[in-house]
């Protein structure tokens, strides 16, 4: 069962120039890599170690995240909107996995 | 922010009103509306069984602290329906010699409405189990498949699911007929000191509710919000495991999750909490 799911909130709409406010969350273990599994091996580390957001073909954020981020990493923030475009949100895994989103968003 | 923003607003125009509170309680003005839409009741007329030992029944809710509270008024902050959305997952996923899903039998999950709102209950053998047993004995029986731990994630996963489907629905347990002597053992529980602490659950929940002990404000351990994610753990804790941490904090020998005993005493404390709504997957300190 795979246990990796990204989430996305927009607002439903907005007017040109709106500074709306974006939440998303993957869930995902953020494996730290210092734990130990009940024989005593080091669990190897697996994260999500970066996080971009595109809006209308420019990024708006990008960053880079480390083993002392929790589980189901949420990130929140602002972006100014000007024209109807889409949203693409993505997540880069330790093990090379991509994962992706793209909403569409209306501005009127 | 918008729920933050609303939550100060209620608490202004609330606050002139509520002037000489009999004990500390810091936020009885505050209102629990889940997404701006569903408005849950955290406070109730008490149920005439516990005799007039508190003025009025409170959710744990409201002895949390301001941030807190907003987390569970909003589905996308709210951790806990990361659990239910995983259990929607294994409800639907085929599993066991049979090959029977959830699904299969029971349809749409929605069709579990009503169902944490009435646990726990008498099964056709006479016991009383809570969701969990229910859930177990589906799987054994139906699905041929093997039991899951009471405290293992997917347990976890399938109660928040469940759960959620009553949100906002009463606490409709029994009392009476056959539940009575359950419900009688479980109140001996209540009222029972255990451990080297000598403490028994009313010492904390009845005796000194609105309190401090130590760092913790202690609630009147309504069970309405269970399963409830806590941030402490930063997982859902069923009511059980609750339970558990209670006594072993008495310093006793404690008894197992979904034992008798645990089972007897999850009636009463549910009985305590007639009047309020099931919270689904409640978040806590």
């Amino acid at each position: 069962m795979s246990d990796v799911r990204p989430r996305i909130r927009l607002p439903r709409s907005a007017k040109a120039g709106d500074v709306v406010e974006v939440k998303t969350l993957i869930s995902h273990n953020m494996e730290t890599g210092t734990r130990r599994d009940g024989s005593g091996n080091v669990i190897p580390r697996q994260i999500i170690n970066r996080f971009t957001c595109e809006y209308a073909g420019k990024m708006v954020v990008d960053m880079e995240m480390h083993p002392a981020i929790s589980a189901n990493p949420y990130v929140e923030f602002d972006v100014k909107v000007e024209e109807s475009a889409d949203f693409v949100f993505t997540w880069y895994d330790d093990d090379g996995s991509v994962y992706s989103e793209t909403q569409a968003f209306e501005v009127g | 922010m918008k729920t933050i923003t609303k939550l100060w607003a209620s608490a202004a125009i609330c606050g002139a009103m509520l002037t000489g509170m009999a004990q500390a309680d810091p936020h009885p003005d505050a209102e629990l509306i889940i997404e701006g839409e569903l408005h849950l009741a955290t406070r109730a007329a008490p149920p005439e069984h516990l005799g007039g030992v508190f003025p009025e029944i409170y959710s744990g809710w409201l002895f949390r602290t301001d941030e807190t509270r907003a987390l569970q008024m909003d589905d996308f902050d709210n951790p806990g329906i990361l659990f239910a959305e995983r259990g929607l997952d294994r409800w639907n996923a085929a599993d066991g010699a049979a090959g029977q899903s959830c699904a299969d039998c029971h349809g749409d999950v929605e069709s579990m409405a009503g169902v944490r709102a009435a646990m726990p209950k008498i099964n056709e053998n006479g016991e009383l189990w809570a969701l969990e047993h229910y859930v177990n004995n589906c799987r054994t029986t139906r699905m041929e498949a093997d039991a899951w731990g009471w405290n293992s994630e997917p347990m976890k996963d399938m109660s928040s699911l469940i759960s959620l489907q009553s949100r906002g629905m009463p606490v409709a347990v029994q009392m009476d007929g056959d539940y009575a002597p359950f419900w009688e053992q479980g109140k001996e529980m209540y009222y029972t000191r255990f451990g080297q602490l000598e403490m028994s659950c009313a010492n904390c929940h009845e005796d000194n509710w609105g309190r401090m002990i130590r760092a913790d404000h202690l609630s009147q351990g309504m069970s309405n919000g269970f399963p409830t994610y806590r941030l402490k753990n930063a997982t859902i804790v069923p009511l059980h495991q609750r339970f558990r941490g209670c006594i072993r904090d008495t310093r006793g020998e404690t008894f197992r999750e979904g034992s008798p005993e645990f089972t007897a005493l999850e009636l009463y404390v549910s009985s305590r909490g007639l009047g309020l709504p099931i919270e689904g997957v409640s978040v806590r300190q």
